[in-house]
């Protein structure tokens, strides 16, 4: 109790000091916490996808199509409830800085496929009667301030020319991981118009989105397809949309491990700095403890004063920065929601704010607790004489 | 008064030096004296001669290199670390210079401190305070912190925590050289008081010759030996 009493009054002897290290220490957990959130949120794409649809795409790249006539040789195969195809359009809003992910899908099969986005029935009605009609997500409509209704002129990059559509739906996300900034139209428009215009680039697909009787069968239908295709002009490579989406990631790998160890330097810098106030506080103080010790109080009591300050400090500088991440977060989310569509803190980034914390109030405690405990009491009052 | 009660306090053959580098430098040399029950000893000589490391040494707060020190019966030149840190609660109060209180704590608790490590519950304690703060005049001050208080006044609530675990022996280095002469005056009178009113024994480091009045007897340091007075 004394010993309590005495490290929570010492911690806030020196006011502006102790303040200054709390505040360093949550802005150090706040930009922990964001950073460990923005590499949770790269994987997030992968978790949002399911591991229960194949993507089937052009084995040597992305960027190599599919013919369409691939997709009734696999709706026949085992296993394959349903297929859908689709083209990574790559249309640009106005500028190159308005940046979206649009595609041309099969508005049917594919909105089967894919319930987590959710849209009115009478929207999906309008949509497949309009053949230049395109659904946006709810983030994009509300980022450019598009209604249903309203025309969208995309120019488009691989398939050159303005592009004229006009909005039929608005979908949501069904849950927050949801990506709610896409666009899509009909394959069937894109199809037809590059048929007058770039007729070698007609009937081809950019990727087939099959779903599955049974999850089980991903990994045997998936060998099945490429089989059939193998020695064809266009050979494939068929993998869940979980692993689709992380050969995304592994290309930004690199970035994320960077990432990473940037969040762990901030740490280490608050930490070296958390650890330097806290010698020159327990520095001053060495006649004190002294005098603790004079009076009977053992190394375990001193220790107790010391760590406890330094525990004590770097917990409310983290708990701080833990409440201050929320409003940074949500910041994000609503000012960059182009670029972070969801920016939500995990439990797990909390728990891990708080033990970066810990460790920090731990390291920082260390050497002034050993000195100040072990000091020889001699030694210790001789600092005043 | 001495002749025929044994000495409360028996100093043996003491030697102590300090490392500096490589060089020992000699602080104390083959000291050996006896303080009796009462006595009011005031320890002078000059900076540098070893006086605080004696007082240190007989108030267990720190270790000789040969010799003994002998109070109430007990060797404490012997004890382990942790039994001289209990043997040191119990029996010794310390009066420093520059008063060495807790400034985040209160005159109350900075007077209570040594008797957090006794057993005594929380209203023994308060009744033990307050009696000692009342005793140097401070029962007024109780809630002040040290930066609310004069010097004398601050010296006051340290004989007070000194005096709170009532030990036999009170150790003193400079009381009074931080001091204006009223305060130090007022302070010398109340060591008198404890040594006749309350039969403590005193040790007194002092430079200053006023002081050095008040006590019975006087030892001189010089160049780590005792040079008169020496019983
Ligand atoms: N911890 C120490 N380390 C090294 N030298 C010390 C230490 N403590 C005291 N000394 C030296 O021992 C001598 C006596 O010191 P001290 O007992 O404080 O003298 P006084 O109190 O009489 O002024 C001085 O020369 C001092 O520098
Ligand atoms: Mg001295």
């Amino acid at each position: 109790m004394f010993i309590l009493k005495l490290l929570i009054r010492n911690a806030f002897r020196h006011k502006l000091r102790t303040i200054l290290t709390i505040v360093g220490v949550a802005i150090a957990i706040v930009a922990f916490g964001l950073l460990r959130t923005l590499v949770d949120l790269w994987y997030a794409g992968v978790e949002a996808s399911s591991a229960s649809r194949l993507i089937t795409r052009n084995a040597i790249s992305l960027v190599f199509p599919l013919p369409i006539s691939y997709k009734d040789r696999i709706r026949q195969m085992p296993g394959v409830k349903d297929v859908s195809w689709g083209n990574w359009f790559g249309g640009i809003y106005k500028d190159e800085k308005n940046f979206f992910p649009n595609f041309a899908v099969e508005p049917k099969s594919y909105l089967a496929m894919y319930p987590e986005y959710v849209i009115d029935s009478s929207q999906v009605k309008a949509f497949a009667l309009d053949r230049k009609g395109c659904i946006v997500g709810r983030k994009t409509a509300e980022r450019f301030g598009w209604k249903v209704g309203d025309q969208v002129t995309l120019r488009g990059t691989i398939f050159p020319g303005q592009w004229d559509f006009v909005i039929r739906g608005i979908y949501r996300g069904a849950q927050k991981n949801t990506d709610e900034t896409q666009l899509f139209f009909h394959w069937d428009y894109l199809n037809e118009t590059v048929k007058k215009t770039l007729a070698r680039r007609a009937d081809q697909v950019g990727f087939y989105m099959i779903s599955l009787t049974k999850p089980e069968l991903a990994a045997e239908v998936s060998l099945a397809i490429d089989a059939i295709f193998k020695n064809s002009l266009a050979e494939t490579l068929t993998e869940t949309e979980k692993a689709f989406q992380m050969s995304f990631v592994s290309m930004t790998e690199a970035i994320l491990i960077a990432i990473q160890i940037v969040s762990y330097v901030v740490i280490v810098i608050i930490m070296v700095v958390a650890a330097n106030t806290m010698a020159m506080t327990a520095r001053e103080r060495i006649a004190e403890y002294a005098t603790l010790k004079t009076l009977g109080f053992g190394a375990i009591h001193i220790a107790g004063v010391i760590f406890g300050e330094s525990i004590v400090i770097a917990m409310i500088g983290g708990i701080a920065g833990v409440a201050c991440t929320f409003p940074a977060a949500h910041w994000i989310e609503t000012e960059l929601s182009q670029f972070f569509p969801v920016f939500s803190i995990a439990s797990q980034t909390i728990v891990m704010d708080l033990a970066a914390a810990l460790v920090v109030g731990v390291v920082a405690g260390i050497f002034p607790t050993w000195r100040g405990s072990t000091i020889r009491i001699a030694d210790g009052l001789r600092r005043i004489g | 008064m001495a002749e025929t009660t044994p000495p409360i306090v028996a100093v043996r053959n003491l030697s102590k030096s300090y490392r500096r580098g490589q060089q020992t430098v000699p602080v104390l040399q083959d000291i050996s004296f006896d303080i009796a029950p009462g006595e009011f000893l005031a320890l002078m000589g000059p900076s540098g001669s070893g006086k605080s490391t004696l007082l240190n040494l007989i108030a267990g707060i720190d270790k000789a290199d040969s010799g003994t020190i002998t109070i109430g019966g007990v060797e404490i030149t012997t004890l382990p670390e942790a039994e001289l840190a209990a043997w040191r609660a119990g029996n010794v109060g310390f009066i420093f210079q520059f008063y060495n209180l807790i400034p985040v704590l209160t005159a109350f608790e900075n007077v209570e401190l040594p008797l957090l490590l006794t057993g005594l519950t929380r209203r023994e304690r308060r009744d033990h305070v307050e009696t000692v703060l009342s005793l140097v005049g401070l029962a007024d001050r109780m809630d002040h912190y040290p930066s609310q208080l004069s010097g004398g006044q601050q010296q006051r609530v340290a004989i007070a925590r000194a005096m709170v675990t009532d030990p036999e022996i009170l150790v003193a280095d400079e009381p009074t050289g931080d001091l204006d002469r009223v305060s130090a005056g007022e302070i010398l009178a109340l060591m008198e008081r404890l040594v006749h009113g309350f039969g403590k024994t005193i040790i007194m480091v002092t430079h200053d010759p006023r002081a050095a009045e008040q006590a019975h007897r006087l030892l001189h340091l010089e160049k780590g030996e005792l040079t008169d007075g020496a019983g």
